[in-house]
Formats: C-alpha cells, sequence, structure tokens
C-alpha cells in the first residue's frame, strides 16, 4: 500500500506524524502542570483557567485556528516577539501545523491526566511524606508513576485529535502540500479535485490504520501497568 | 521520651490530651472515634494541632505558642498505617527502601540485613503490594517505616485487618522490634489483649480527654470492670 502512495501523499502523512508526535511531546509537560493545577490546585481563577483550557473543544475550530493566527502570526503580537527573539515563525510553517494540533488536543490531554491525578490515593502520599519525600518527590515518585496510565490515555487522544485536526490547521498555516498539508487537508484536497478519490481512499484508509494502532499501542502499555500494580 | 499537651478539634470532636511517656511502648487504648488516629496524624505532621505542643526525645515537633512546626518528612517518625498503605508500582524491595533512599542511608548494610531478618521479609523482596497477604504487607510496611531510621515509631491498630493466626505473627515480630530495636514506640489499639502483651505504659482516651494515664498494669486494673 505504501509503494502505491504519491510522493505528495507520502508527504503528507510524513507531515501528519511529526505534527501529530511533536504536538503531543511537546504539550505533554504542560498538561501534566496544568491537570495538576486543576486537580489540586485551590486558587483564584481556578475555574477561568478551566475554562480557557477547555475552549478549543468548544469553539468552532475555525474560530480557534483565526485566533491563532491572530495571536501566533508574523503581525500578532505573540508570533512577532517570538519571531524576533527565538526566530521561531507558526504562520504557514509545519511548527503552526503542530501548534494548531496542540491547542486543539489540549483539552482531551488535560481532562484524561486530571482524572487519573484526582484518582491517585492521597493516603499513599501522606505515606511518602511520612517517609521523608516533599511535595515534589512525593508527586515525582508517587503521584505520577500512579497516574501514568491517564498519562498514556491523555497522549493518546491528543495524538488522535492532532491526527485529525482540521479546521483550525488550515485556517492558521493553510494547506501547503510538503509544509503544511496533513493528512485531513490532503484528504480534503483529493475529494475536492477530479479523479482525486482513489487517492483520497489510500489516505483514509492509512489514517484509520494510524489512529487504529496507536489505540492498540496504548491499550497494551495501560495494561501492563496496570497489572503491575494490581498483580493480575 | 514523648511530650505530649495539645488541644485539637476535628469536627465535632474537641480533644484535650496531655501526657508524658517514658515507656518503650506506649498504647493509645479507646474506642473507635475517641480520637486516637488524630493523635497520631498530630505526632506525624500529617495535621497540625490548634494549639500546644509535641516533643519527642527533647526535639519539639510543633509547639504552636512558639511558632514552630516541622513539617511531616522532617519529623523522622515512622508511621505504620492501618491499612499498610505500599506503594503499588514499586517492589517490595523499593518499599522497603524508599525512606532509607531518601535519608541518604545506605542500602546494603547490616541494619537492613538486620531489619530483614528480623520481619523474615527477604522471600518477599521481589513481589508487588498486590501479590502479598494482608500480614506480610504489615510487615513490609513495619520495615518500611524502621529502615527509614525514625527517632519514633507509630503504629495504627497494625493487627486490625487480620485473622487470628497472623495477627499472632505480627504480635511476635512487634516484640522483637520493641525488645531489639530501641526507639520509642506509640502503639494504637483496642484491643486489650494485645496493649497488655506488647505496651509498658498505656493512655487511655474516651472521646477526645485523656481519662487515665500510667502503666499498662495498674491503669488496665483499675478499669477492669469499668470498660470491656
Amino acid at each position: 500500500m505504501f509503494a502505491a502512495l504519491s510522493p505528495e501523499e507520502w508527504a503528507a502523512l510524513q507531515l501528519s506524524l511529526k505534527v501529530a508526535l511533536v504536538a503531543t511531546v511537546a504539550s505533554l509537560p504542560a498538561g501534566i502542570a496544568v491537570a495538576l493545577l486543576l486537580a489540586r490546585g485551590r486558587f483564584w481563577g481556578r475555574s477561568a483557567l478551566d475554562a480557557l483550557v477547555h475552549l478549543p473543544l468548544i469553539l468552532p475550530p475555525v474560530v480557534t485556528g483565526y485566533l491563532l493566527l491572530l495571536a501566533f502570526g508574523r503581525k500578532g503580537p505573540i508570533g512577532a516577539w517570538l519571531e524576533a527573539t527565538f526566530g521561531i515563525v507558526f504562520s504557514f510553517r509545519w511548527t503552526g501545523a503542530a501548534l494548531a494540533a496542540a491547542v486543539m488536543g489540549f483539552p482531551l490531554m488535560v481532562r484524561a491526566i486530571r482524572l487519573s491525578i484526582e484518582a491517585v490515593d492521597r493516603r499513599l502520599e501522606q505515606a511518602a511524606d511520612t517517609l521523608g519525600a516533599g511535595p515534589v518527590l512525593t508527586f515525582l515518585l508517587v503521584s505520577l508513576p500512579l497516574a501514568l496510565p491517564g498519562i498514556l490515555a491523555g497522549m493518546v487522544l491528543a495524538f488522535a485529535k492532532a491526527m485529525g485536526e482540521f479546521g483550525a490547521t488550515i485556517t492558521f498555516v493553510a494547506n501547503i502540500p510538503g509544509e503544511t498539508q496533513t493528512l485531513p487537508t490532503a484528504i480534503y484536497t483529493f475529494t475536492q479535485a477530479p479523479g482525486g478519490d482513489a487517492a483520497a481512499m489510500r489516505l483514509v484508509l492509512i489514517s484509520v490504520a494510524v489512529s487504529v494502532a496507536a489505540l492498540v499501542l496504548s491499550e497494551w502499555l495501560a495494561r501492563g501497568l496496570t497489572r503491575r500494580m494490581d498483580g493480575r | 521520651m514523648i511530650e505530649i499537651d495539645i488541644r485539637h478539634r476535628v469536627g465535632a470532636l474537641e480533644m484535650r490530651v496531655a501526657f508524658r511517656s517514658e515507656g518503650p511502648v506506649t498504647a493509645l487504648f479507646g474506642a473507635s472515634g475517641a480520637g486516637k488516629t488524630t493523635l497520631l496524624n498530630l505526632i506525624a505532621g500529617l495535621a497540625t494541632p490548634d494549639s500546644g505542643r509535641i516533643a519527642v526525645v527533647g526535639e519539639t515537633l510543633v509547639d504552636r505558642e512558639k511558632n514552630i512546626n516541622l513539617p511531616s518528612r522532617k519529623r523522622r517518625i515512622g508511621y505504620v498505617f492501618q491499612d499498610a498503605r505500599l506503594f503499588p508500582h514499586l517492589t517490595v524491595r523499593q518499599n522497603l527502601l524508599f525512606g532509607r533512599w531518601l535519608a541518604r542511608l545506605p542500602l546494603a548494610d547490616a541494619e537492613v540485613e538486620r531489619i530483614l531478618a528480623l520481619l523474615d521479609l527477604a522471600p518477599l523482596l521481589k513481589r508487588r503490594p498486590a501479590h502479598l497477604s494482608g500480614g506480610e504487607k504489615q510487615r513490609v510496611a513495619l520495615g518500611r517505616a524502621l529502615l527509614a531510621s525514625p527517632r519514633l515509631l507509630l503504629m495504627d491498630e497494625p493487627l486490625a485487618s487480620l485473622d487470628g493466626d497472623r495477627k499472632d505473627d505480627i504480635l511476635t515480630h512487634l516484640e522483637a522490634v520493641r525488645d531489639t530495636i530501641g526507639i520509642p514506640i506509640i502503639y494504637v489499639s483496642h484491643a486489650r489483649d494485645e496493649v497488655e502483651r506488647l505496651a509498658s505504659h498505656i493512655a487511655m482516651i474516651g472521646k477526645g480527654e485523656l481519662t487515665a494515664f500510667g502503666h499498662v498494669n495498674d491503669v488496665l486494673r483499675k478499669s477492669s470492670g469499668q470498660e470491656h
């Protein structure tokens, strides 16, 4: 099947995998931090943070993409600053596709991780405390490993969302073959062109295969982790 | 030596407890809901008393008047919980060495060997907590607390969830710990036979108040006929 892919289709697949992986891995530290804040924090503005995190889930993706363009475009306040300071450009680059994918997957990632942190037995954290671990070590040595299945689930959800992201991506970074054309935008392009059905179908099958593979892999990992802890 | 003089309110329970014990094993004895576990949490630093002070072997752990309140992790108090609370993602060996590693003590020395032997832990080292019986879990929890080299050991009804034979097995191990490891122990129980067997001193607690304190035989003799 891969041999039958045209260079353009092949580029879209590679770019999608790169974008989804970078989006997932790069947003993970922030995802864990925000999930921890929402699960455990008692501070002013907590509900506001919760709402902000969930915004990409309820806004039309086109709106999220447009807001990203306004903020992270080359003339946007954050985008201009990032380019001037670090030389990082998002608009119409694959990095922008990764940013859009990360933002769109963030609520799903945070939710899964937050639930798993909330499920951690606080009494085990107390035990770690009496054994000399402070809050940071308790989190790293006890809470985080116990929340690992949920973190994994959050990563898979974010990855799957990133693989499928369309609206925000096309609005923010357009649909440039080889630079910002991911699987979904490539499929869209093929369905709009006469005679593109076969190519669209090939990419659809690849999309399904990648998503199912991610799901199976995470199930397998999560089961291994849970088995170790439950003794099954 | 353990000195406690605190007032603390939890929910509807108004606690007022003051005693000073020199005994190797001081039992906190009383019915469920009397505030025994709360008192242990105050000593361990998992809760802070509303007022008063707690000192162990000369060091003040908490003194509200002097604004002293050591965090739990700095108190060096071994706490054996009623429900063991072993870390499910770690092996028995990793559980046992958790506090010892954090305290930067040697992980393989004569002291480790001694405690492993004392509690018969060697055959369990590679297992995970999910594969241990209730009695084995409590032995590991006790070993984990002791290996962190605490200055005081707290035990909250460590036998409560065990059946008769296992109880006797753990009691035997507890006696060995009491007789060979020279750190003071505070032992919470509402079972008179356990207290008689293990404790030197007894603090009777009823509804948050200290009702009697003294050598175990004196207190139990006076109270027999009134309770249990």
